[in-house]
């Protein structure tokens, strides 16, 4: 049934769908609405049999998810921010032991500085921690992926995290067309554990590895991983067959047909790109993009293909890897090494910055005209950078850069005013 | 598509006024979405929140720079900003104050280029009365409906049924219509005056 909904209540909806039977939570923005409706729907036993549990902490929340997952239960929880950190060597943990628990990323910066906004840091930080990770570009995706998410998981045995953007996805109000129970029993088998602690048939979970085997244990989660590219459109068919929608694609290319230069992005920024695309398309350029939605196992023959025909590449990253520039260009360009095409890395929406159309616009016919930078800051405030930078030349002891910046704010707004 | 943008106070209901606009505009079948400016909550600090609906299906994810029309919940924010900024030259333009555009020291502030069509309503004052506290939210959503016109007020109650339940419902409901009530009757004399 389609309902307006806070993003956040789609999610808590589509998960409570998927019968989790234990959810752990603890509180961190932007993340907090989506736990807030599971406990809502336990309190009123609309989600039963289900175990929801307040913990000290994220490390405690994953730790309790990966024991619940343990003894065979469907687990679920959900962070962000400083939250995945704290409960980085738990989310090792749990793919290095195989556990399918699915978690909600509400995509959210990493302090110092503190920043409670958008860009895809968190989730960036632990891309190499073993779980899948599925970005969801629209509302719909974010619901929707949840439900892929447990059957992708528990087919594979290994943990996904769904990443949602916080705020931009997780707090806006849109329609969402909420599957009823009959469709998400009929994608989403119960839950049969590869490995279960049982006292009736005693095992052990979590031996120690050494040199003589642990290059294998990492091979078999690695292939485990490449297994989910064929697996993910495999299901994704499924899905379209149940719910009467797709959900689930490695990539989403958008008008790419024949196009000169793609744009390459992940998460909801997609959205704006497919109105940038149309607007140029309309003016008579050549321009398409595609919506990263698998970004581990990251898709590399699917990248490949869908940007074999293009000269250039613009690939838009909401995080940032200092000293190097955008960790999805670095795949990008990985994927496309046999591929004759420029790759312009364009880092953009660090800490909740809006990612407007007419900046991008303007990136994307730089790059067109082969002007642009290999890596570009969008909307970079040079003089606030130039200000600080003389500061630095001309005394040692410059003090905070974060605090000096805000102060040379107010300093320009007040010159101005 | 119509963007409006919400302006207003931690604690006077923004974020929750853009999602009421777009159950309301979601009522009447179209495409619609509410976001706030992100920010630490508090009370009493500015707060915007946006609402946009069409026709067609909504991608882009930018605030809103140049709405069709802006709703000012609290005019102290006049102090320190220009909340409308970017406010199209017809667009609309409505605020929660007891006072007249003199008094708020508004009166020059649009040129001939830019003249919004504008309703100034008590809606905080009308709400003290229905629901005993200085919430304007249902009031100037009713008041939004009858000045432009564009969202119909059984829209708007619906939108306040969905979100509200028991008594808080039923008397915003009858704030909603009250405001809808004054707001008709002032965009209408604005509309012949003008």
């Amino acid at each position: 049934m389609l309902r307006q909904l806070e993003t956040s209540r789609s999610i808590a909806e589509a998960v409570a769908l998927c019968r989790p039977e234990v959810v752990c939570a603890y509180p961190i923005t932007p993340q907090t609405h989506i736990v807030e409706g599971l406990a809502e729907f336990v309190r009123e036993g609309r989600l039963r049999p289900c175990e929801f549990l307040n913990v000290e902490s994220e490390f405690a929340a994953l730790s309790v998810a990966i024991g619940a997952s343990a003894t065979g239960a469907r687990a679920y929880t959900a962070t962000a921010s400083q939250g995945l950190l704290f409960m980085a060597e738990a989310v090792y943990n749990a793919s290095g032991l195989g556990f399918p628990i699915v978690m909600t990323i509400g995509n959210r910066a990493i302090g110092a500085p503190i920043n409670i906004w958008n860009d895809h840091s968190d989730s960036m930080a632990l891309r190499d921690a073993g779980w899948m990770q599925l970005f969801a570009s629209t509302a719909q995706e974010a619901a929707d992926l949840h439900i892929v998410a447990f059957r992708l998981a528990e087919e594979l045995s290994c943990p996904v995290m769904v990443c949602v953007d916080g705020f931009v996805l997780t707090h806006s109000y849109e329609a969402v067309d909420l599957p009823v129970q009959e469709q998400v029993d009929a994608f989403l088998p119960r839950y049969e554990p590869r490995q279960v602690l049982d006292p009736a048939i005693p095992v052990s979970v979590g031996a120690m590895v050494g040199p003589e085997a642990f290059t294998e244990v990492r091979y078999l989660a690695h292939q485990k991983q490449l297994r989910a590219l064929d697996l993910l459109p495999e299901l994704s068919r499924d899905f379209a067959n149940i719910f009467s929608r797709p959900c689930g694609a490695l990539i989403s290319p958008y008008r790419t047909d024949g196009a000169n230069t793609i744009v390459v992005a992940l998460g909801s920024v997609n959205g704006t790109i497919q109105d940038v695309v149309d607007e140029m398309r309309e003016a008579g350029r050549s321009i398409g993009s595609i919506s990263v939605g698998c970004y581990r196992p990251f898709p590399m023959c699917a990248v490949a293909e869908a940007t074999a025909q293009a000269s250039r590449i613009v690939v838009i990253d909401r995080s940032l890897a200092p000293g190097m520039g955008g960790i999805l260009a670095a795949d990008v360009h990985m994927a496309t090494q046999s591929n004759p095409v420029r790759i312009f890395s364009v880092i953009a929406g660090l800490g909740g910055r809006p990612i407007t159309r007419s900046s991008l616009r303007r990136v994307f016919e730089t790059a067109m005209d082969d002007a642009l930078g290999q890596l570009t800051f969008l909307d970079l405030q040079t003089e606030l950078i130039e200000r600080h930078l003389e500061r630095e030349r001309k005394m040692w002891n410059t003090g905070p850069a974060a605090e000096n910046i805000l102060y040379d704010i107010q300093r320009i707004a007040a010159e101005i005013g | 598509m119509f963007e409006v943008r919400i302006h207003g106070r931690g604690g006077q209901g923004v974020v929750t006024a853009a999602e009421l606009l777009s159950i309301a505009a979601f009522a009447e079948g179209k495409y619609a979405q509410a976001f706030p400016t992100f920010g630490s909550e508090r009370m009493g600090a500015p707060v915007v929140s946006f609402c946009r609906w069409s026709e067609h299906p909504i991608r882009v994810r930018e605030p809103i720079a140049t709405p069709d029309a802006v709703i000012l919940q609290d005019p102290t924010l006049l102090q320190s900003a220009n909340p409308f900024h970017g406010l199209k030259p017809s667009g609309w333009l409505l605020i929660n104050s007891d006072l007249t555009t003199e008094e708020l020291g508004i009166s020059n502030l649009f040129s001939t280029e830019c003249i919004p069509r504008l309703s100034i309503i008590p809606a905080s004052s009308v709400a003290v009365r229905y629901l005993g506290k200085p919430l304007p939210n249902a009031c100037l959503l009713g008041a939004f409906a009858a000045l432009t016109g564009l969202l119909n007020i059984d829209s708007v109650v619906r939108a306040i049924r969905e979100k509200f339940s028991g008594h808080l419902a039923s008397r915003n409901e009858s704030a909603a219509h009250a405001c809808y009530d004054i707001a008709l009757e002032r965009s209408l004399a604005y509309v012949e005056t003008a």
